[in-house]
């Protein structure tokens, strides 16, 4: 009788703990960041997680930034941290905006300054330590926290490499 | 006036009143101590600066910033000797924390060297390493500021809110109700609030009175409406209001477009350190100088984008009394 209200407790936990599981996995799926792994662009090591926020989250990542994001239209953002040959950090963010116009809005909210213009996407600003794109609703900053001769190059690289996994 | 004498007692309240008084750093400690009862302490903003603060490379001296440190602390309080602020401030038994901003990783979070010279003083001022408490919202933003997590005994402590949670009862004031880190409540007999200076998308500007937006539980619900009244009212709550006794704002580096995240292409470095009591007043002085960094670089004024701080006023009112957001009430010492 013991055993088996023991087993009855664990086939409950058991689908207790594949429903959890379930709704993670489809969480996950919903916001798949298309965050590139460890030498997937050539150079660059993954080396966080990546964490995903929603428009109820988003203020735990970039605290008052979010509301300029939730106003234009705001899905998610998956985020992670790299190193390019084992110098240069940097993080790397993919914002999920609502529209491409969205996108499009919070792109064009910060001043270009002295950027310089590439290819990429559907516009891009490249700064000595940084670089942003948008790509459909899709928007993609990637910060560096080393400034050296290298850091301009292997952002546009890893930037690439992100362009490439959201046209899949 | 010149950069290398210090002023007599009417030119300085004259200027003072007027706005600021710029003074070469070997005038100023006794300068202040000659002045101190002349100066309005609870509006008194000091800003010290090190142009040499980072020497010919781009990290921050240890050597200088405590020396910087001393400056501001020693100008403010009117001391000549660099412990005697933190006796103002602290006394031995009590448990000390140093509230830093972190959220914005490494490139733009409250400054590891700066915290360090920080508790140092604290320990010769008689404060045993481990009642003081280097704190943020959570342990993986402190990480990843360059903070190492602490609680081994004999030791600084540094933790986040996170690994102790916040109280079960909300404090309320105004628009506001939430729940206080227990590191304030619990942990912390006296907080010294160490932000960072910087542009804000919704408030505007931060610096002192929104860092304590980091030590509720619930600081997403009153981000609407540029922080207001909500940075107010978080900072008329009790236990804010009791323990949080000085600021200690870091402006070695701060940005002037695209905070509280960081965006090293509106990153500069004004190496500057900006202390006081007031911090309606330091909140004010800090939006005048994001203001001047902007009109350099040809952006339109906070107001001009709809996003001027308009917390100060809220927080200067007679509902709140905070400090004061007039200019001619407010002194800024430059040294």
């Amino acid at each position: 009788m013991r055993m088996r209200t023991r087993l009855r407790a664990t086939a409950a936990a058991a689908v207790v703990a594949a429903m959890l599981i379930a709704g993670g996995c489809r969480k996950q799926e919903a916001a798949a960041p298309p965050l590139p792994a460890s030498n997937q662009v050539a150079g660059w090591e993954k080396t966080g997680e990546t964490r995903t926020y929603t428009a109820a989250t988003l203020s735990d990542y970039i605290d008052g930034g979010a509301e300029q994001y939730l106003k234009a239209g705001f899905n998610s953002v998956s985020t992670s941290d790299y190193k390019f040959q084992g110098r240069i950090e940097a993080v790397a963010d993919v914002y999920v905006m609502s529209s491409a116009a969205a996108a499009k809005t919070i792109f064009e909210a910060d001043p270009a300054g002295n950027a310089r213009t590439i290819a990429l996407g559907d516009a891009a600003r490249a700064f000595s330590q940084s670089l942003v794109f948008r790509e459909g609703p899709y928007l993609v900053r990637i910060v560096a926290y080393q400034e050296t001769p290298d850091t301009q190059p292997a952002l546009t690289g890893l930037a690439q490499g992100i362009e490439k996994r959201l046209s899949k | 006036m010149s950069t290398k004498q210090a002023p007599n007692r009417r030119e300085f309240l004259k200027t003072c009143v007027a706005g600021t008084v710029a003074l070469g750093a070997g005038d100023v400690l006794a300068f202040a101590e000659k002045f101190k009862p002349a100066m309005p302490a609870g509006s008194r903003v000091v800003i010290a600066r090190d142009a040499m603060l980072r020497g010919s490379g781009s990290d921050v001296d240890p050597q200088r910033m405590a020396a910087l440190l001393d400056r501001a602390m020693q100008t403010w309080f009117g001391s000549n000797n660099p412990l005697e602020p933190w006796k103002h401030l602290v006394r031995p038994g009590q448990v000390v924390g140093l509230k830093v901003n972190t959220i914005a990783g490494r490139g733009l979070s409250t400054n590891t060297i700066l915290v360090e010279a920080i508790a140092q003083r604290l320990q010769q001022a008689g404060i045993r390493p481990y009642d003081v408490v280097i704190w943020d919202r959570t342990g993986r933003e402190l990480e990843r500021a360059g903070f190492h997590l602490s609680s081994a005994a004999g030791m600084v402590r540094c933790t986040g809110s996170d690994a102790v949670g916040y109280e079960d009862t909300p404090e309320a004031y105004g628009s506001v109700r939430c729940c206080l880190s227990r590191i304030l409540t619990r942990t912390c007999d006296v907080i010294l609030n160490v932000p960072l200076l910087k542009d804000h998308g919704g408030a505007g500007v931060t610096l002192s009175m929104k860092n304590m937006y980091g030590v509720i539980n619930n600081p997403h619900d009153y981000h609407g409406d540029g922080c207001n009244p909500g940075v107010a009212d978080v900072n008329m709550l009790p236990t804010i209001r009791k323990k949080v006794r000085f600021t200690i704002g870091d402006a070695t580096s701060a940005c002037y477009h695209g905070g509280p995240l960081y965006k090293p292409e509106y990153v500069w470095r004004p190496d500057s350190l900006m202390v006081g009591s007031d911090p309606v007043a330091l909140d004010h002085t800090a939006w005048q100088i994001i203001e001047r960094k902007r009109a350099e670089h040809g952006l339109k004024t906070l107001e001009a984008e709809g996003r001027a701080p308009r917390y100060l006023a809220t927080a200067a009112d007679a509902g709140h009394r905070l400090g004061s957001n007039d200019p001619k009430r407010i002194s800024v010492l430059e040294v």
